[in-house]
């Protein structure tokens, strides 16, 4: 008697336990509207997309509205990279004083092999590069990946001396 | 309205006026077969559809939705995409029982359609054994799954024909035992007989509890005979990675397919035929003036509404489960059957005798 | 062939066969090749085959600067990366004898606690679909979303965060930290009883768990099994408790402990290891202190000679990292002792004797992450 108890004990008991698994499921089925979690990319790229601000989509060098930067060619986040993405090709000029200074000329970054690690943007000591979160940026042709940062006509921002902050 | 008694004796007497008697019934077997085959083939259209929907819903997300308006075209596109793919065999697989394990599932499965009552004087077989039929047919489908996994030469082949042919045959008990229940309470074989018996309500009315435990029963039992989950090891994906239809690509693949979904359509008509009512609308069995005016507002609504809702009903039972439920491993599945369906379906017929001899059905 | 036993005409003759589970599979989390040895459905033997994912994280680390070392760890257990970065900035900073902040010690807990949190609702969902439930995986992963978001908007990464680093974080965390986390604390909170309802309490995946998978104390042990493997039989194993690192000596939280052995018990374990992840971050974020963020080293790191050791506790068991360093820039030799180096070693002797069905089961509550067990 006591094991015929148990038995249907057991069938009771899977019964209830199963039920409350296919109610979850059918309050999910009912009020899909409401619970639904696909992020309907690409409809949505207008509307409710939410990438957040500090999303590391990739590097950029900083231009002003004076199409200035701050970079200063001193190679620390090229020794920075883990993977050799970034190439800084450097010139020598002449300034007014008479001085060889060391320029940029190129900065030339490897989109297709950047991990996105953010140590280039950690080395930099002017600040002058920084991430940005836009991600769609798949091409057809892999040599369209490698992208000169400093823009045509940019020069290096001058720095204002202390004396001259002053005046 | 227009009735389909008046349909088919119109098409009848039109062939009449032809030809001979003989080839009168040939011909007409051989449209209803066509007829019921295209009826099924939208069904399972719509089945398809439906499974990849249900099972977006209960996942929290939409389904496919990209082709066509809310992805009523993925069926299409998959059917598209299984015609354009080689079908080829492996190696050393026998030949010709691997190319033949597919038609003789399908074929299988068809057959056993024939004495289904589709509406009040639709039937292309009607016999008077004909859940008998179904119930012989239906217990011919594993030859097919154990053609396809033997013929693969592929182990995991092998052990997923092995364990579906276990099951299967156990499970046939089971829902064998809960259509003789269903048989008991009509009183007769044949479909067309079930259904008229139900003119005054359902069985699951009103053979109360042991009617609802044979559904129940039923119901489990047939999905484990369809291979769906929770009862799917024979195509446990993420164990070995497709079982008795690893091998196959193509066409071939897509006839499984097809055959899983017609397995389905054929056991959910069979429990609608059964217990509730077929294409019988849903009466009420009581004596009052309110319930005649009740039984006739129902009668207004269409037959062909009745039953395929009843159909799409427990097909979606089906589905529920599958997206729901874990998986069971073999020996908790026969132990499932042996030890806990088997005993409790012939306790229920037993029941059910009772209240049939004892007239305590409303 | 000659020699063989001709076997007497009542006997059934049956064979072993050896099925290879893997590489590519559904259900083996990664690339790792099973061997199994298979008499019917009874599993005889099994063999595990490693190497297919050996990048050469150890190698690639001899000629890479500190930092950059650092970044690499991320990628050996993905879902425990914060914790990995944890593990080689401590040895980094324990070497070079530096004071992190009181604020950035918080924050490392907050994320490396938010980590574990991701990783086992990762392992909740992969779990519940190997043993054939679908639809929890995507519970688990809506869940984890949320907290992926949190790491996105704070950390700029979802899966590899390279943000703890020596000294102390990369960059300060936003304003609205504090409220957005406990926000998400709510909701994970109010989740926990779906996950009961469909999976926990559900009869089928109680009985295809329970009573399966048994690894005894002493095999534990043996085997040098960490974690919630070990914990789930019986042996007290939390490296927070037993050697705190970095500000838990301070923080109130059990330690998880079953004597069940069995796979349940490892789904136990996990279970209320997420609430005690839990209490810790609401702990912490009630005084959450302000001040500095980092302890800015200057230039390139350079470690004195000498050897340094430190162990966390990752989502999966106990890593160690082994620095050996000569003086230059770069590490001489960079040892990882990994969590589920060890915990593979208990697939054998939980499954042999059971199904094939019982294998997808233990593999799935072991948890291995295969990327971590051959690096």
């Amino acid at each position: 008697m006591n094991s015929l108890f148990k038995y249907i004990k057991e069938v009771v008991y899977a019964f209830v336990s199963l039920a409350k698994g296919l109610l979850l499921t059918l309050r999910y089925f009912i009020t899909i509207k409401k619970v639904n979690i696909t992020e309907e990319y690409p409809d949505n790229r207008k509307t409710t997309i939410s990438v957040k601000e500090r999303f590391s989509g990739k590097v950029v060098l900083v231009h002003d509205e004076n199409n200035e930067h701050k970079c200063t060619a001193c190679t620390l986040c090229q020794i920075a990279c883990p993977n050799n993405s970034i190439q800084i090709i450097s010139k020598q000029i002449e300034t007014e004083d008479g001085k060889n200074k060391r320029v940029l000329d190129k900065w030339v970054y490897h989109l297709d092999m950047c991990t996105f690690c953010y140590q280039c943007v950690d080395a930099c000591p002017q600040n002058a590069i920084e991430m940005r979160n836009s991600f769609e940026l798949s091409v057809y042709d892999r040599r369209k990946l490698i992208y000169q940062l400093n823009q045509p006509g940019s020069k290096l921002k001058e720095k204002t001396t202390v004396k001259e902050q002053q005046s | 309205m227009i009735e389909f008694t008046d349909i088919t004796a119109w098409i009848h007497s039109l062939l009449l006026s032809v030809m001979t008697p003989t080839w009168t019934y040939i011909v007409e077997l051989v449209l209803s077969g066509i007829t019921i085959l295209v009826v099924l083939l939208v069904c399972v259209i719509i089945m398809v559809y439906m499974e990849r929907k249900v099972a977006g819903f209960m996942q929290l997300r939409w389904g496919p939705n990209r082709v066509g308006p809310y992805g009523i075209f993925q069926v299409i596109a998959d059917v598209i995409k299984l015609l354009l793919k080689e079908s080829f065999s492996p190696n050393r697989a026998d030949k010709v029982m691997f190319n033949i394990a597919p038609a003789l599932a399908l074929c299988v499965s068809l057959m056993a359609l024939a004495p289904i009552s589709w509406a009040p004087g639709l039937t292309m077989w009607d016999t008077n054994i004909g859940i008998l039929f179904i119930t012989a047919i239906s217990s011919m489908g594993v030859i097919g799954i154990l053609m396809a996994g033997w013929s693969s030469n592929n182990k995991y082949s092998i052990i997923g024909a092995m364990r579906s042919g276990a099951q299967i045959v156990s499970y046939e008990l089971s829902a064998g035992l809960s259509i003789v229940t269903a048989v008991a309470l009509a009183g007769t074989l044949s479909t067309n007989g079930i259904i008229q018996s139900q003119a005054d309500g359902w069985w699951i009315l009103k053979g109360q509890i042991p009617a609802i435990i044979a559904f129940l029963i039923y119901v489990i039992a047939s999905t484990a005979e369809c291979n769906r989950a929770p009862f799917d090891l024979a195509e446990a994906e993420s164990e070995l990675t497709a079982g008795y239809h690893t091998e196959y690509a193509g066409m071939q693949f897509g006839i499984f397919y097809l055959n899983e979904y017609i397995n389905m359509a054929i056991v959910s008509i069979i429990a609608s035929t059964l217990f509730l009512g077929g294409w019988m609308p849903f009466h009420l069995p009581f004596d009052y003036p309110v319930v005649h005016m009740f039984n006739h507002i129902m009668d207004f609504i269409p037959t062909w509404i009745w039953f395929f809702g009843k159909m799409f009903m427990v097909i979606f039972f089906m589905m529920w489960f599958r997206w729901t439920f874990p998986r069971l491993r073999i020996d908790q599945l026969l132990k499932l059957e042996w030890k806990y369906l088997l005993p409790i379906s012939i306790v229920n017929l037993f029941f059910a005798a009772v209240i049939i001899v004892l007239h305590w059905y409303l | 062939m000659e020699n063989q036993p001709i076997p007497s005409p009542t006997e059934l003759r049956t064979e072993e066969f050896v099925v290879n589970i893997g590489p590519q599979h559904p259900a083996t989390h990664g690339v790792l090749r099973i061997e199994a040895t298979l008499d019917g459905e009874t599993v005889k033997n099994i063999l595990p085959h490693l190497g297919y994912i050996h990048r050469g994280i150890e190698k690639m680390t001899e000629s890479m600067l500190f930092k950059q070392s650092i970044y690499l760890t991320s990628r050996m257990d993905y879902l425990s990366a914060h914790i990995n970065n944890h593990a080689c900035s401590l040895a980094v900073e324990n070497a070079l004898g530096i004071e992190v902040p009181a604020r950035a010690k918080v924050i490392r807990i907050i994320m490396d606690e938010l980590q574990r949190l991701t990783s086992h609702e990762l392992w909740w969902g992969s779990c519940a679909m190997d043993i054939g439930a679908v639809t929890p995986f995507f519970l688990g992963f809506r869940d984890r979303e949320r907290i992926l978001e949190i790491f996105e908007a704070n950390t700029g990464n979802r899966l590899t965060m390279n943000y703890i680093t020596p000294g102390g974080i990369m960059r300060d965390v936003l304003p609205t930290f504090v409220t957005d986390v406990k926000e998400l604390l709510k909701k994970i909170k109010g989740y926990r009883h779906e996950y009961d309802q469909l999976i926990t309490g559900n009869f089928i995946f109680q009985h295809r768990t329970q009573g399966v998978g048994y690894l005894s104390k002493e095999q534990a042990i043996s085997l040098a099994c960490s974690g919630p493997v070990a914990r789930a039989s019986g042996v007290s194993c939390d490296v927070r408790k037993h050697y705190p690192y970095d500000g838990y000596e301070k923080l109130d939280f059990q330690e998880v402990i079953d004597y069940g052995c069995d796979n349940w018990a490892r789904y136990v374990v996990r279970m209320e290891e997420m609430k005690q992840s839990i209490h810790i971050i609401e702990q912490l974020l009630d005084n959450f202190p302000t001040g500095d963020y980092r302890t800015k080293i200057k230039g390139v790191i350079k470690l004195p000679l000498g050897e340094y050791y430190q162990r966390v506790e990752t989502a999966r068991g106990e890593l160690g990292v082994y620095i050996v360093a000569d003086g230059s820039n770069k590490p001489y030799r960079m040892k990882f002792r990994t969590p589920s180096f060890s915990n593979l070693g208990a697939v054998k002797p939980t499954t042999v004797g059971l199904k094939i069905a019982d294998l997808m089961a233990n593999m799935s509550t072991i948890d291995l992450v295969v990327p971590d067990i051959d690096r």
